[in-house]
């Protein structure tokens, strides 16, 4: 041990050694931070850019339509998914009745259901040909025109799917926050003569009020990205209406301001969801914890409860997978073929790769700011993290703008220096898709990996250093084995996202590419619902995994308990 | 015998502030000592660098008696052979006590390796403890488990930073207490960081106190109390209180308790006013003595009193005083002054 200290091999003053990381790390995570903030930052460029005739147009006819439309959209899923995510959380943390451990996780399944695969399949059952209105004409001997029945194609409908497969971030949220609340906050409200209805409405849903709005406004977010259902439904919105002015008018500053709008939206349930998580923080109301009571309810209440639960379960999640199975079931032998499974070989290696690319950026961008975390880099990081909350379709836009105009003028210099172009050599490729999958899910890769980071701490590097450790090794025996389940679960549900990713897609996909996503809504689009069945029963089944891994962190994470 | 540590003329700045500043001091083999300040002190940052995480900008460190750092050469912390508690403990949670334990001991042998945790845990008390993970542990249990972990391999010097302020504040010093024993026992070099007085009186040798990146006095714990050597070191160590005096010759000083001898701290000439130091040791309760004080304040801490006691030329010192001596506040109660060491600092104007 002497000798090793006395040994010539020490590092002089210049060569800072690792325990300091260099500034470099800063800056290669600013440089990681703006490029994936690239397509965000064209949009907002294109808000101060003149507006063009398009625009005008736009405003004289649809542009009322798109606000109305989505703010209507935004009313009823907040409305929908609010309620059926509080009554179902505060049930199954207060209560206990039949079913209730089952319920706990199960209703978070439909998360798992993407919106436009439910809106086919509900048009499929719910149709004038399906086979819900066909029994009740046969049942009741009517004609098509002689009995009511909703239009499920309609904005309505639209606002049902969304509600049945968001309520489970209300439902998430609320939850963990009645949960956090203890038992002592609500028996403070019994002796001060408050009654258990009363004890609901001024004290456990007014302390878990910044936890419901955080809830509703990742629902809102999902709500305002959605372009499958609402161009499935025929209902304009902003989604439908940057398609329309982009590959219908063929106007690129129309169809980015149009985003830039709808980002505008995006950004005030960016900044209500941050508020209410600060004031969450106010609201956590004491230290001392003890659990809820899990109040035993008598027979018939708790069978109205297991109703209650039950109903969002099986309208968001086993109807529509029930009737997928049956479609795939009698599609089958024609639908899997040698090249369904090209296409899903397609897909997973996209999705894979998608996930592997967006943990790169994401490890540097979280060693990066571990030590020297400046206001700059902290902003950088925010800004880059938006793009889950932007839609798809925007970021599409935005990369399209950009990558085109940098295709264009390689070429033109090429032609102008070598005589020769080059033509377009990002454009319609499958480095700009991954480039927008990146932009997009970032966020998920960089808050996984910064939670597991979080769980080491600077000091345990020291201490490791300390007994001998170099940096590398450092690593290997304490990085490693400690991240080694973050890198995982960022990996899972980075490769989910990207599987059932629709509009980027559809906008950025090489010309004869093509994912399960992409298939199964084209394959509903052209009226064959039947056939789509197989595609969408594989990204329900793998959406299936995070929603089983999240159910599986809650359940090891409760307040008041050793981790 | 070998210096085991030793600091010469160490400064170091950090973004352009001085937080060390020349800072000279050395432990023998065996020795325990404490670098005892406020927070912000500049101790933890001193003790960063002994570890090798931080670089002196002036002065050098020797270990064992050789270099290892100075302006020119730094050796890195993984080759030091130095052992640090930290403030968090930072016990590695994917691994059993038994592989924390032995996470420093690569390169030995299976053997030695198993010997070395099964003594280690005896030492600390916690034998059966093994295979459990460190989430399964007490706080105190986690606290000598991060112990053992720095003196596995055997480092010339061990460094503990603030390792007992997770714990709670009644149990710190016991736990300091038995700390240094295990310490004594595996005849380990220490040095500890700490804002707690009481924690350093428990188990350190020697004693630095750090003010403002400076080291005010390296001593004893009975003669940092007892003769602190400035005004600072004074008011951090102990409770006590400034009584004004005048020197009238060599041993003896006028104050408002009359004439008081004893050896001076330092040689004033006559004339001189002055500041004596009395802790509350040094006024005794005497109903015969001739010096009142009106009691203000009283705290009953079991077998005695602490008495805030008002004296007629407006000074407030402490009085402790045996519990049955029970008086009221606003009452008088005869004091006297018994002193043979006159700590005194010379006044100001």
């Amino acid at each position: 041990m002497q000798s090793s200290i006395a040994s010539n091999t020490t590092t002089t003053a210049k060569l800072k050694f690792s325990i300091r990381r260099p500034s470099g790390w800063t800056l290669a995570a600013a440089c990681v931070a703006l490029i994936i903030a690239t397509p965000i930052l064209t949009i907002l460029g294109f808000l101060f850019y003149p507006s063009t005739d398009t625009w005008q147009h736009l405003a004289d006819t649809v542009l009322t339509d798109y606000i109305s439309n989505s703010l209507l959209l935004m009313l009823g899923v907040a409305v929908g998914a609010g309620s059926i995510g509080i009554c179902t959380a505060w049930l199954t943390s207060m209560y206990n009745f039949p079913g209730r451990q089952l319920f706990v996780w199960s209703l978070l399944l439909p998360l798992a259901m993407p919106a436009y695969i439910i809106a086919f399949t509900y048009t499929g059952m719910f149709e004038v040909a399906g086979p819900v209105q066909e029994w009740i004409r046969e049942a009741f001997n009517l004609r098509y025109g002689e009995y009511w029945f909703p239009e499920i194609r309609s904005l309505g409908g639209a606002i049902t799917m969304l509600s049945l497969v968001l309520y489970p971030y209300v439902y998430l949220l609320a939850r963990a926050a009645f949960l956090d609340q203890s038992t002592c906050a609500l028996e403070a409200s019994r002796t001060l003569g408050c009654g258990p209805w009363r004890s609901l409405f001024f004290v456990a849903l007014p302390l878990a009020r910044p936890a419901i709005v955080t809830g509703l406004s990742l629902a809102l977010m999902e709500t305002l990205a959605d372009y499958g259902t609402v161009q499935y439904f025929g209902v304009s919105t902003f989604t439908t209406g940057i398609f329309r002015t982009w590959f219908g008018l063929d106007d690129s500053v129309a169809a980015a301001q149009l985003s830039g709008l709808l980002m505008t939206f995006v950004f005030v349930l960016i900044l209500l969801e941050r508020w209410s998580r600060q004031q969450a923080r106010f609201h956590h109301a004491t230290n001392s914890y003890r659990t809820l009571p899990n109040i035993k309810l008598p027979p018939l209440m708790g069978w109205l409860a297991t109703i209650a639960c039950l109903l969002p379960l099986f309208f968001g999640f086993l109807l529509p997978i029930g009737q997928l199975t049956q479609w795939a079931v009698m599609t089958f032998s024609e639908m899997v073929d040698s090249s369904f499974y090209a296409l899903a070989l397609n897909s997973f290696l996209l999705a894979g790769t998608a996930a592997v690319l967006t943990l790169i950026p994401a490890l540097i961008l979280s060693y990066g700011s571990r030590n020297h975390a400046t206001p700059l880099s902290r902003f950088l990081v925010r800004l880059s993290g938006m793009g889950y909350a932007i839609p798809g379709t925007v970021i599409a836009i935005g990369i399209l703008i950009p990558f085109g105009a940098l295709d264009n003028s390689i070429d033109a210099w090429m032609l102008e220096h070598f005589d020769t172009g080059t033509g377009l050599i990002f454009s319609g490729t499958i480095f700009i898709l991954l480039f927008a999958y990146m932009a997009r899910f970032f966020t998920v890769s960089l808050n996984t990996i910064e939670s597991g980071l979080g769980k080491i701490r600077l000091s345990m590097d020291e201490a490791a250093k300390t007994m001998g450790y170099s940096g590398i090794a450092v690593l290997r025996h304490i990085h490693l084995p400690i991240m080694k389940g973050s890198i995982l679960t960022a990996l899972i549900i980075v490769f989910v996202d990207v599987l059932k990713e629709l509009p980027a897609t559809l906008v950025l996909r090489p010309f004869n590419f093509n994912t399960l996503a992409v298939r199964a809504f084209e394959l509903a689009s052209d009226e064959r619902l039947a056939d789509s069945s197989t595609a969408a029963i594989a990204i329900v089944l793998v959406s299936i995994i995070p929603v089983i891994l999240l159910s599986r962190t809650i359940a090891h994470s409760r307040p008041g308990q050793p981790q | 015998m070998t210096v085991q540590l030793q600091l010469k003329e160490i400064s170091i700045q950090l973004s352009g502030n001085t937080i060390v500043n020349n800072i000279n001091l050395q432990l023998q083999p065996g020795e325990i000592g404490c670098l005892l300040g406020h927070s912000g002190c500049g101790k933890t940052t001193l003790l960063r660098a002994i570890a090798g995480f931080e670089q002196p900008t002036t002065g050098e460190i020797l270990l064992r008696g050789k270099q290892v750092a100075s302006i020119k050469k730094m050796l890195p912390p993984e080759r030091r052979n130095v052992g640090m508690v930290f403030q968090d403990l930072a016990l590695f949670p994917h691994l059993t006590i038994g592989d924390n334990i032995a996470f420093g001991m690569r390169g030995k042998s299976k053997q030695e390796v198993t010997t070395r945790i099964q003594t280690l845990l005896e030492l600390i008390g916690l034998p059966h403890l093994k295979n459990k993970h460190p989430h399964q542990l007490s706080g105190g249990q986690q606290q000598r488990i991060a112990l053992a972990r720095a003196m596995a391999p055997r480092p010339d010097l061990l460094l503990l930073d603030e390792p007992f302020s997770s714990q709670d504040t009644e149990r710190r010093e016991q736990l300091a207490r038995e700390v240094g024993q295990i310490l004594r026992e595996d005849n380990c070099t220490a040095m500890l960081v700490t804002h707690d007085q009481h924690e350093a009186f428990a188990m350190a040798d020697h004693i630095g106190v750090i003010n403002n990146g400076k080291l005010m006095q390296w001593d004893t714990p009975y003669n940092l109390y007892h003769c602190p050597n400035s005004r600072e070191v004074a008011d951090f160590i102990g409770q006590g209180v400034m009584v004004k005096g005048t020197v009238l010759e060599t041993d003896k000083l006028k104050t408002e308790f009359g004439v008081v001898s004893g050896e001076f701290s330092q040689p004033l000439p006559a004339g001189t006013e002055v500041d004596l130091l009395v802790r509350p040791d040094d006024i005794i309760h005497d109903d015969n003595s001739d010096n009142f004080g009106t009691v203000t304040e009283k705290a009953f801490r079991g077998a005695e009193y602490l008495y805030t006691l008002h004296l007629p030329g407006d000074t407030d010192v402490l009085c402790i005083a045996p519990s049955h001596h029970n008086h009221k506040i606003g009452e008088q109660i005869g004091i006297k002054l018994e002193l043979d060491h006159l700590v005194i600092f010379q006044r100001t104007a």
